[in-house]
């Protein structure tokens, strides 16, 4: 692990390890924290232990809090949004991600910055929720044909969703995984064991163990590692505020099996125990079935080391670069069969080379 | 290889570049700001980089990084040092730093600063630069206005003053101005830089509460006119000159109302550099 990355990850567990800290040191850890988009839980952390650092480091932390804060307010407002358009549909929708863990108002939420809004619903009121959602104001963002034709035949959501008005996105998911994937998740698995959200017609979030279930599956399926330290800050958080409640952890070895993702949540929580091993130690993971998988994950395990490392420099090593690409390909491989992803990644190339450029550097 | 870590209050950057015209840049325009050592907390840390791929062949680009994040598209190499002043005032703008940032030209005087937001073709900067060359007012920035939301306070960033197309030459004629090259053909037509007035730079981490808020517009050869608006409606007009209100929540909201509280607001519309004065003159001295 790059020592910044030590120090960030010691930060998170242990905030007292912020009285070592020089100016300098400061200065690496809040740009590698912001890198991982992990500032706003960082800051957060530091908050809660009483550590926010004197002086200028304290800056960017406060104003990670303050974003992550309005950020809350405004996934809030989305979700009463969300819930005021889909009401009359009487079908669950269960927030996912970053919005339940704010709703639910777990740990993970906090000072945590969000992006999209992610819900999930039953598969056959895909067609009825787009409406619903279209006469409230979100539209389509991706209309190139193959884009609407890859999201529709091959995923596990519709081509995303923005309003109009706030501009605010919404993916709406009918299940965890794309179809095409290796596994086969169970969404009614998480319909019934959602719990519903007070004050809210149709709102639900994940059951802690779905919840940690879906981040996992998320974490090693989703091919680019730039979050991949959060979304396992985001795990050991959940874990940690879940495992003093009795058999926790059967229960999510359990719903990781009906999932028929025993493999890759059992990779996820040794990814998870290499970063922050007060929060799943290695026997905890026993009911698990880790054991099946031992020697294939080990050489996993060192490529994901590898490729995570959310450097403040600007080139990043050449063993990283390649572990990243590997990551990448191994990610879409579990998502897509070959030759269906040899397909797809050589129209995403032809597509990129022939799109227009991104932004200008002007300030008005 | 330049390497180096200045003190642009309140703010520590450290800048590294291979460009020749980014150290000249920097020699001329931060002659007067502290260089830290080494183990200084970096605020931003920024690097003007050779373009990458095939392009630089045939055409010698430069690529603004910060914190290894590449914000916008490469410029011809000549303009590094404007994508320096550019890729900074991004910076500032979109960074979530707890300061409220607003898109305006502060000067200060005896404690108290005019705010001058900055409507395209308000004449902004030729005014920000006439009052701090021309009448006696302190620098604090010509296009961000910082605040410091736990007391309200306006927070000095005296960098050099952007100048575009015509107010060039209007500029370089005032006394005590000293302008670097001409960038041609950018993006905003004909650039050059100002240096901050010497004395601006001496208390560059000054602070100051807000006195004044005025909308400036300059029309060539207009009469002079000048109005006080409500704080109603001045809130509505700052508002949209804003980078990260929005951003900061609550306190945002209320840095921004307290902001409008300590003010008188006014619109002025100007015909020449007199009168754009004599303006913020009759403004400051109607003010008990």
């Amino acid at each position: 692990m790059p020592p910044d990355v030590a120090t960030l990850v010691a930060l998170l567990s242990a905030p007292d390890t912020a009285e070592h800290l020089d100016e300098a040191a400061w200065s690496r850890v809040i740009a590698v924290a912001r890198n991982a988009n992990l500032l706003g839980k960082l800051a957060a952390r530091l908050d809660a232990a009483n550590r926010l650092p004197p002086g200028n480091p304290s800056r960017h932390l406060v104003g990670a809090l303050m974003l992550s804060r309005r950020q809350r307010q405004s996934v809030t407002w989305e979700a009463v949004q969300i819930d005021d358009a889909l009401a009359d549909l009487n079908i669950p929708v269960v927030l996912l991600k970053g919005a339940a863990y704010a709703m639910a108002r777990h740990a993970s939420a906090d000072g945590r910055l969000f992006g999209d809004i992610d819900i999930l619903v039953p598969r056959a009121s895909l067609d009825q929720v787009e409406m619903h959602l279209m006469v409230s104001g979100w539209t389509a963002i991706k209309q190139d044909a193959y884009d609407q034709r890859y999201y529709r035949q091959w995923m596990h959501e519709i081509p995303p969703m923005m309003h109009v008005r706030r501009g605010t996105v919404i993916d709406v998911h009918h299940t965890i995984l794309p179809l095409t994937a290796r596994y086969r998740p169970n969404p009614e698995r998480i319909f019934d064991a959602a719990i519903p959200l007070p004050g809210y017609r149709c709102m639900m979030t994940p059951s802690p163990e779905d919840l940690i279930v879906h981040s996992c599956c998320h974490l090693v399926h989703e091919g680019e590692v730039d979050n991949a330290l959060r979304d396992m800050h985001d795990i050991a958080c959940l874990l940690e505020s879940n495992t003093g409640s009795g058999d926790f952890l059967h229960r999510l070895a359990a719903a990781a099996s009906d999932h028929d993702l025993s493999e890759p949540v059992a990779l996820a929580l040794r990814l998870v125990n290499r970063f922050f091993p007060d929060a799943c130690t290695m026997e905890q993971l026993e009911p698990f079935g880790a054991k099946r998988w031992e020697r294939a994950h080990n050489a996993l395990l060192r490529r994901y080391m590898r490729a995570i490392h959310p450097s403040s420099e600007g080139s990043i090593p050449l063993g990283t670069a390649i572990a990243r690409q590997l990551v990448y390909v191994r990610a879409h491989r579990l998502r897509m069969p070959m030759g269906m992803l040899t397909r797809h990644l050589a129209r995403k190339a032809w597509m990129h080379l022939t799109e227009s450029p991104k932004t200008d550097a002007r300030m008005e | 290889m330049l390497d180096t870590i200045i003190r642009i209050p309140p703010f520590n950057v450290r800048v590294q570049s291979s460009f020749p015209e980014v150290r000249s840049h920097l020699d001329r325009f931060y002659e007067g700001f502290a260089r830290l050592s080494s183990d200084a907390f970096v605020d931003f840390d920024v690097q003007l980089l050779p373009g990458k791929g095939v392009r630089r062949l045939w055409r010698k680009q430069v690529r603004f990084q910060v914190d290894s994040q590449t914000p916008f598209l490469p410029l011809p190499a000549d303009q590094a040092a404007p994508l320096l002043e550019w890729g900074l005032n991004w910076t500032i703008a979109s960074r979530s730093l707890g300061y409220l940032v607003l898109h305006a030209a502060v000067l200060a005087r005896h404690d108290r600063a005019v705010i001058l937001p900055g409507f395209p073709g308000a004449g902004k900067s030729t005014l920000c630069a006439s009052l701090c060359h021309l009448r006696d007012w302190q620098l604090f920035s010509d296009e961000l206005a910082i605040v410091r939301p736990d007391d309200g306070r306006l927070v000095a960033h005296p960098r050099p003053i952007s100048l575009k197309n015509q107010s060039i030459d209007l500029v370089s004629a005032f006394p005590g101005a000293s302008l670097g090259p001409l960038f041609h053909d950018t993006r905003k037509g004909t650039v050059a830089h100002a240096a901050a007035p010497k004395s601006s730079v001496a208390q560059a981490e000054a602070t100051a509460q807000a006195g004044w808020i005025v909308f400036p517009t300059f029309r060539q050869d207009a009469p002079a006119s000048v109005d006080e608006i409500s704080r109603a409606e001045a809130f509505m007009l700052i508002q949209q000159q804003s980078f990260n209100q929005e951003r900061m929540g609550d306190v945002g909201f209320e840095t921004l109302c307290a902001l409008l509280t300590q003010s008188r607001c006014y619109r002025i519309e100007y015909g020449s550099t007199e009168d754009g004065l004599n303006a913020i003159q009759q403004i400051v001295e109607s003010t008990p």
